[in-house]
């Protein structure tokens, strides 16, 4: 079983739309969808839904204000300034730390374990796919990629499949900690911007830290060719190999305003060609194949 | 007066629309970049970095010799980053949140306070914009904290404004709560529909006033606008796609520089965002 992650560290750079295309080219294999604050994969894939699960994340403190002393030991113990002086808990405020709860003299607090969001397993045209929904403005991405994560690898192991493709969240903060740890390889999609440089050294610096080796793939290399080149040279020089430069066109646009990954919207394009191209750089790389597997 | 500039899908063009907004209002502004995970207005205001500071937060330190091994630290912590084993105490300090619970339950006095990096704060000026950054540490889950480090060194007197980081979750609303006004920067296709309905939802729980701006608005299609004609969202203003914009970019220079025509376009958009906040004082008032 091989994990693919598909990371760029700023956003909107075209992970979501490549990870639909490249799972046109791939076969056997699971989607997950791991960017579960802003989850776009299901716009291109129109999953039906077969199993629908609650996400139990933390806590949260709720102050029973007829128990309630007054005393203000629970506003001088909360870091997070979620109590008021009306010892009423800001549910958004609130870390979940239940330091109040244990240690209110009038045991006044209770501490109810919170819905936090919901993941799904599903099917689609292009295979079964893991997905889920993190609730607005909640905490615990981390867990909950972490937990579609797992269940992507369950569905491959009982399906008898071979690979997971997973569409990563951007950032280097807690969702891609977890969408990353125990990967095969990252592709890194980024696009030949200043700030793409910039974001992509930090998620190159983060995949270091759990030892994963990248892969870029330049998205829009036209728009500047200097830049595209510098990202190559960058990759280079952190041994990873770059596996594709993708061409702008408005057809990526065009394609999901259709519900369509680029492949299936026109196969035989000059995009066509040049996805087909960074995915067969992908999966026949040292990276993904340090097992000795070879092409699919 | 506090403008968050946030969006739900990433790339749509905040820190294009923050930067560019900053430069046309000049020294009567600050810009805080929030983004604290990947903080990209420094690569254009390009500012001299005047001052810097390490930002930690709290993490248990145990004193073995003064511990009891009685278990109420590990008792008390949630988050799991502390355990007793045996006579040895173990603490994770990537998985504390730093409430302190350990600290006021030993009764040993045996744990002190010991900080975890979160990431720096930057000073700096460029562009003719006062610039604070925060940059978190490469391997840092929690950027919560390090964002509202850096909105606390936010000179209030000043219109001020947040390049908020993309997503609904926690560090957005880290970065839009307790601000005047949100506004949300989108692209008319379908991702940036359905990240702006989340990022909406999060505004309302907020209860902020918000706009829209519309990015590259001549590529796609038009579930945008009638999403925000049903929902009664302000759109203050529309980028159409410009190679010219895109390429200047790239390079990390910005629209008002390649185009100065856009800096009166950027102080309209000013003028408009101060109406809303007007109308919503209005109509708070009159409920």
């Amino acid at each position: 079983m091989r994990e693919l992650v598909i990371v760029s560290g700023k956003g909107g750079t075209g992970k979501t739309s490549l990870t639909a295309a490249f799972a046109s080219l791939a076969k056997e294999n699971v989607l997950c969808d791991a960017d579960v604050d802003a989850a776009d994969l299901h716009l291109l894939l129109q999953p039906e839904i077969r199993r629908r699960t609650d996400f139990m994340g933390g806590s949260k403190a709720v102050i029973d204000l007829k128990r309630c002393t007054s005393c203000g030991l629970c506003r001088d113990l909360c870091r997070f300034e979620a109590i008021d002086a009306e010892y009423k808990v800001d549910g958004i405020a609130c870390e979940g730390c239940g330091v109040c709860v244990d240690l209110c003299p009038a045991q006044a607090i209770d501490f109810p374990i919170q819905k936090c969001g919901e993941w799904f397993i599903s099917e689609t045209r292009l295979g079964p796919m893991v997905h889920a929904r993190l609730g607005i403005g909640e905490e615990n991405s981390g867990k909950l990629v972490s937990c579609i994560r797992q269940e992507a690898r369950k569905l491959v192991e009982e399906q008898g499949l071979e690979l997971i493709i997973t569409d990563g969240p951007p950032g280097i903060g807690c969702p891609v900690i977890a969408s990353i740890g125990g990967a095969t390889a990252l592709v890194l999609v980024v696009e030949p911007t200043v700030s793409g440089l910039h974001d992509m050294i930090r998620v190159i610096d983060l995949a270091g830290h759990f030892k994963a080796p990248c892969l870029l793939c330049v998205n829009k290399f036209d728009l500047n060719i200097e830049m595209t080149e510098q990202l190559e040279e960058v990759a280079r020089q952190r041994k990873m190999r770059a596996v594709g430069r993708i061409p702008f066109d408005p057809m990526f646009t065009k394609a999901m305003i259709v519900g369509k990954n680029v492949l299936e919207y026109k196969k035989d394009s000059q995009i066509a060609r040049a996805v087909q191209e960074a995915w067969d750089g992908i999966i026949n790389s040292p990276a993904m194949n340090s097992y000795g597997i070879r092409s699919m | 007066m506090i403008i968050s500039i946030a969006s739900g899908k990433g790339g749509t063009g905040k820190t294009t629309v923050a930067t560019n907004l900053a430069v046309s209002l000049g020294d009567s502004c600050m810009l805080l970049d929030c983004d604290v995970e990947e903080p990209n207005a420094h690569l254009f205001l390009q500012p001299q970095i005047e001052k810097s500071e390490t930002v930690a937060t709290f993490i248990p330190i145990v004193d073995e010799g003064l511990c009891t091994f009685c278990r109420k630290c590990a008792d008390i912590c949630r988050f799991r980053a502390i355990a007793v084993l045996g006579k040895k105490v173990l603490v994770f300090p990537e998985l504390c949140h730093s409430c302190g619970g350990c600290l006021v339950v030993c009764p040993d006095k045996a744990i002190t306070a010991g900080g975890r990096e979160l990431g720096v704060v930057e000073w700096g000026q460029g562009a003719g914009v006062a610039l604070i950054q925060g940059r978190l540490r490469v391997g840092e889950a929690m950027s919560p904290p390090l964002i509202k480090k850096v909105r606390a060194y936010a000179d209030t007197r000043r219109t001020v404004i947040i390049d908020a980081p993309p997503g609904t979750s926690c560090p957005v609303i880290a970065a839009m709560r307790g601000v005047n006004f949100v506004l949300l920067v989108t692209e008319p296709t379908p991702f940036g529909l359905h990240d702006l309905q989340l990022a909406v939802e999060a505004v309302r729980l907020l209860d902020i006033p918000c706009g829209l701006v519309i990015n590259r608005c001549d590529m796609g299609d038009d579930q945008v606008r009638d999403y925000a004609r049903q929902e009664r969202l302000p759109i203050l203003l529309e980028i159409p796609f410009d190679r010219k914009i895109a390429e200047a970019y790239s390079r990390g220079r910005m629209i008002v520089e390649e185009m100065p025509e856009w800096q009166e376009k950027f102080r309209e958009l000013f003028g408009q965002i101060k109406l809303e906040i007007l109308a919503d004082i209005w109509r708070r008032e009159r409920q």
